[in-house]
């Protein structure tokens, strides 16, 4: 009955990508409200039934979803989704991410009990890891190379606890930031500035920065005036508590990004057939691209499907308008329905082409919009399957 | 409860979960503000041009810039903020500082204080929407002169999810800076964001996501102090059917013979398939309904003042927000201008 919506792109097959062993990560990113997270649900809940082992981390605090799949609660551990179909062997977990605690057991693993203490006490810590903007991104990337490192090496009883990670991210237009958590780290770290906070008569004094020495001053007085004193003592503490432990953070930030640049990663981009939207996945798709990031395809959520076919929206229209003229308001209201359906149907199509003239290599799958919002597996087992026919 | 969105409130936060139309609406109420005759600014800071796309104007720079004119000379104006230049800016205004802001920004200090120190990113941004409520007019600085640059601001907020964390300013650098002038900033800031001439509207659809985050925002800025304005529902479809034939619809019990007639003296070519697929999109329709209208229920519960706008087939273009501006105006959204000073 469904016509796709892009006949000219590669179909996006979902099925022949998760039963492919070798794919071992699924990023899904796109703008917010296109259903990412639904998208991220679906397709583990797929992979699970087809004998993957899974692990959904997902960013998105939504209560919603995690009743979806039958949790009371979604928290930092990954917790066993039951009512799923097992006979293929699979299994489904799921855990959203809780960035102030990923934070503090990544101190805590990296620093000596005394030093962890310290530092999980400072102020601008605790502000750090709970509300600073890249946090989450960065720590969505700790996590996802920790979970990775379960997939890879505990092979004790019956192998691996997992198999397939599927990820969704941060819900913004900074959701590719995570890619950028190495660099961004990198550059705080390395960059004059913290050094000169963390330790001011240390740089000032080193002969390579001479130059700068008058800016030096400037710099330091202008920081504590605008920051005040204390916060710049904060700042100082907190640097020189965390100096030794971050080596260890960069590495595993470096390992990770080296991770889904490989082929048993695919970055799925999702959208909905809106201009917006569709023009978010285009900046996605542009900087995966760029960053040689392997991107395996977009998955465009909710497009308008119409039932009667054959009967095109200004036919249905001026029908619909006949009919009403005539006191038939039942057929007119079928009719009216059909002709914005119809509509609707026809917009979601030129936009979906538009999006595949610009982008003729990317594979597309195209998910109907449903009728009804999802309430739990058996919502999720139908958007996957409309997932899988693409 | 109406209060909230009279003429008292100068300050219009609008957020909502993403794909809800957020910005189109908070354009709209731009445009119904200033369909008295005011000066309306519409300010959005996630740097994504949300403005410019939704009036179909030129990106925005850094400055304050004319981008729609509205009925009785009324005005809207456009900034989108950069935390950069807002930093660079209120250095150079409160301290004086000359040279020194690039020196700040060749050592990363500039970077630093916007990207990672944490609340100082949202400090400058709100910074600059309080600065622009506190202005003058051009050609009145005194400082009991009491015409303001703008009747009023609307600014285009973070999601739902974030918006909170947003405003509470106050918060965030609470711990750490405890004295000096991010914290008197903060203060203000704060000041202004929990007084009454401030108010916090959310924009959702029927859906259950998306309501399910209004109720938890509403909770939350219910928490934080912050004023509650409007619930702003988006895209509603006028049910198509009657109650009755919805009823029926759901049932599957639509009476096949009657609707084939129908169909034929509309003089369509009538097959089992046509008839089939248009009950069966009644059906779901009538699924989407009765869903819409238990959303429904759960905003009025929330007893706030809730606003309806249409869906719209064709899609949202610049066209919309004058058809939503009207139609706010005619549900009662306040104007604000000479009149209403």
């Amino acid at each position: 009955m469904s016509t796709r919506a892009t006949p000219r792109s590669p179909r996006l097959d979902i099925d022949a990508l998760l039963a492919d062993r070798h794919t071992d990560i699924v990023v899904c990113c796109g703008s917010g409200g296109v259903g990412k997270t639904t998208t991220a649900a679906a397709l583990g809940l797929r992979a699970a039934e087809q004998g993957r082992k899974v692990v959904v981390l997902t960013i998105d605090p939504a209560r919603r979803l995690a009743q979806s799949m039958g949790l009371t609660q979604l928290d930092n551990t990954p917790r066993p989704v039951h009512d799923i179909d097992t006979t293929a062997g699979g299994s489904l977990d799921a855990m959203m991410l809780d960035m102030k605690r990923t934070f503090d057991e990544v101190v805590v693993a990296h620093s000596t009990p005394e030093k962890a203490e310290q530092i999980l006490a400072n102020p601008f810590y605790q502000a750090v890891s709970s509300s600073f903007a890249g946090t989450q991104e960065y720590m969505a990337m700790e996590k996802l190379g920790q979970l990775h490192q379960e997939v890879r090496t505990n092979g004790g009883n019956g192998g691996p606890r997992w198999d397939l990670i599927v990820v969704d991210t941060p819900p913004s237009r900074s959701a590719l930031d995570f890619l950028d958590a190495p660099k961004r780290l990198g550059s705080f770290l390395d960059g004059r500035f913290i050094r000169l906070i963390s330790a001011p008569a240390k740089a000032g004094g080193r002969a390579s920065l001479k130059v700068f020495n008058v800016g030096v001053g400037l710099v330091s007085s202008t920081v504590s005036r605008v920051l005040g004193g204390e916060m710049l003592r904060d700042v100082q503490t907190f640097v020189g508590a965390l100096d030794t432990m971050f080596g260890g953070f960069r590495q595993r930030a470096d390992q990770t990004y080296a991770l889904l640049a490989q082929r048993s990663t695919a970055f799925l981009v999702v959208a909905a057939p809106e201009p917006d939207a569709l023009r978010e996945a285009s900046f996605f798709i542009a900087r995966l691209e760029s960053e040689r990031m392997p991107l395996t395809g977009l998955i465009l959520n909710r497009v308008q499907q119409v039932q009667a076919n054959g009967l095109n929206a200004a036919r249905a229209r001026a029908a619909a308008e006949d009919r009403a003229d005539d006191g038939d308001h039942l057929t007119a209201g079928l009719l009216a329905l059909h002709a914005d359906l119809a509509g609707a149907a026809d917009r979601h199509r030129r936009l979906a082409r538009r999006f595949s003239v610009g982008h003729p290599s990317t594979p597309v799958a195209d998910v109907p919009a449903l009728a009804e919002d999802v309430h739990d597996v058996d919502g999720l087992r139908q958007v996957a399957e409309a997932l899988a026919k693409g | 409860m109406a209060a909230r969105t009279s003429s008292g409130v100068r300050l219009h936060i609008v957020t909502g979960k993403g794909g809800t139309g957020k910005t189109t609406v908070a354009a709209a109420m731009a445009m119904a503000l200033a369909s008295g005759g005011g000066r309306v600014l519409l300010v959005e800071v996630e740097g994504r041009q949300g403005i410019s796309q939704t009036f179909d104007v030129p990106p925005l720079a850094t400055g304050e810039v004319r981008i729609a004119g509205a009925a009785g000379g009324g005005e809207v104006w456009g900034l989108s903020v950069d935390a950069k230049a807002a930093l660079i800016e209120y250095l150079q205004i409160f301290y004086k500082l000359g040279r020194a802001g690039g020196v700040l920004e060749r050592f990363g200090a500039v970077d630093f204080a916007t990207t990672i120190a944490p609340g100082v990113r949202d400090v400058l941004l709100i910074g600059k929407v309080y600065e622009a409520n506190r202005r003058r007019a051009a050609g009145h600085h005194s400082r009991h002169d009491s015409t303001a640059a703008y009747d009023a601001i609307v600014l285009d907020a973070p999601p739902t999810g974030r918006v909170v964390r947003f405003l509470s300013v106050n918060e965030e650098v609470a711990d750490l800076a405890k004295v000096g002038p991010i914290r008197s900033q903060a203060d203000s800031i704060t000041e202004m964001l929990t007084s009454a001439q401030t108010a916090v509207h959310v924009v959702t659809l029927l859906e259950e996501m998306p309501v399910q985050e209004t109720v938890d925002a509403v909770v939350e800025l219910r928490a934080a102090r912050l004023p509650v304005g409007a619930v702003v529902i988006n895209q509603v479809r006028e049910p198509l059917l009657r109650t009755r034939e919805l009823a029926s619809a759901a049932k599957g019990t639509i009476k096949r013979g009657p609707v084939r007639t129908g169909l034929e003296a509309a003089g369509l070519r009538v097959t089992d398939a046509l008839v089939e697929g248009l009950l069966a999109e009644a059906h779901d329709h009538a699924l989407r309904v009765a869903q819409e209208s238990e959303q429904l229920g759960r905003l009025h519960h929330l007893d706030l003042p809730l606003f309806q706008l249409p869906a719209n087939p064709e899609g949202v273009d610049a066209s919309t927000v004058r058809e939503f501006a009207d139609l706010l105006t005619e549900r009662g959204w306040p104007s604000s201008g000479p009149a209403a000073r």
